[in-house]
């Protein structure tokens, strides 16, 4: 159900800089409030977690619930304080597993 | 979009019939209740009663379309390793449910701040709830207020 998420992450930063870290993923996010033309109520579907670990540790977590928009975008900050690799993780109601990773590099 | 509540509307007659309908259903929509809300923040704090202070809560004042509204919250810590924000939580009061989202920081995310966009079903207050890792608890309000809302009522 979910697309090609987008993530923005600065190419390089310096040992101890803050960065601001963007993500935006293509979800319809169904709440389970509305009904379909028939009146019957439709199914709850929404990505309830993502996750952002930098080299294997936990930077940035969320537990989404259905009030999150459609498309969940999440703007946040890390530390930098090595060079190495930010994995970030959507996970669906249905289970479904999407992941990105980014590069970033010391200055 | 709602397309039963659109159908139906165009089969009233009249456009006051219409709004006499959408107003009853508006009422009987089952609505997170107070003591949803307080039971959540209790369980969020552990029992704890949120102080004043230290979380901003950033939201527009007027939200034109309640299917996305920006909020940003930004707790202030000095985010070392053992003094830092755990959590953040976001309650929206008058949601048919209030939770909205929980955001879980770490030492690694150097500052307490993020944003996200919500769904608000009407005007109302939203909450944030920030949990420390010495077990403090502070929270901030704001009052929004949405032209349309947007839980597809």
């Amino acid at each position: 159900m979910a697309a090609k998420p987008r993530v923005k992450v600065p190419k390089s930063a310096a040992a101890g800089d803050i960065i601001t870290l963007k993500t935006l993923i293509s979800h319809k996010m169904e709440s389970g409030q509305r009904k379909d033309g028939d009146g019957n109520p439709i199914p709850r579907d929404i990505i309830n977690k993502f996750t952002c670990t930098f080299n294997g540790k936990p930077v940035f977590s969320c537990d989404m619930d259905p009030a999150v928009s459609a498309n969940p975008y999440f703007e946040f900050k890390a530390k930098i304080t090595e060079a190495g690799t930010f994995t970030f993780t959507w996970v669906d109601d249905a289970g479904e597993v999407t992941e990105m990773t980014k590069d970033i590099a010391l200055k | 979009m709602n397309t039963s509540k659109r159908q139906f509307l165009g089969r009233t007659l009249g456009v006051s019939a219409g709004m006499a309908i959408t107003a009853l259903l508006g009422s009987t929509r089952a609505l997170a209740s107070v003591e949803d809300v307080q039971k959540a923040i209790a369980e969020f704090t552990g029992g704890k009663a949120p102080a004043e202070g230290v979380v901003t809560l950033t939201t527009p004042e007027i939200a034109e379309n309640g299917n996305s509204v920006p909020v940003s919250v930004s707790v202030e810590s000095p985010m070392s390793e053992d003094d830092y924000v755990e959590s953040v939580m976001i309650l929206a009061e008058d949601n048919p449910s209030a939770l909205v989202a929980t955001f879980h920081f770490t030492p690694a995310s150097g500052e307490a701040v993020a944003s996200t966009r919500m769904r608000l079903a009407r005007t109302q207050n939203v909450l944030a709830v920030a949990k420390m890792s010495n077990g403090d608890v502070y929270s901030a309000t704001n009052n929004i207020k949405v032209t349309i809302g947007g839980c597809g009522g």
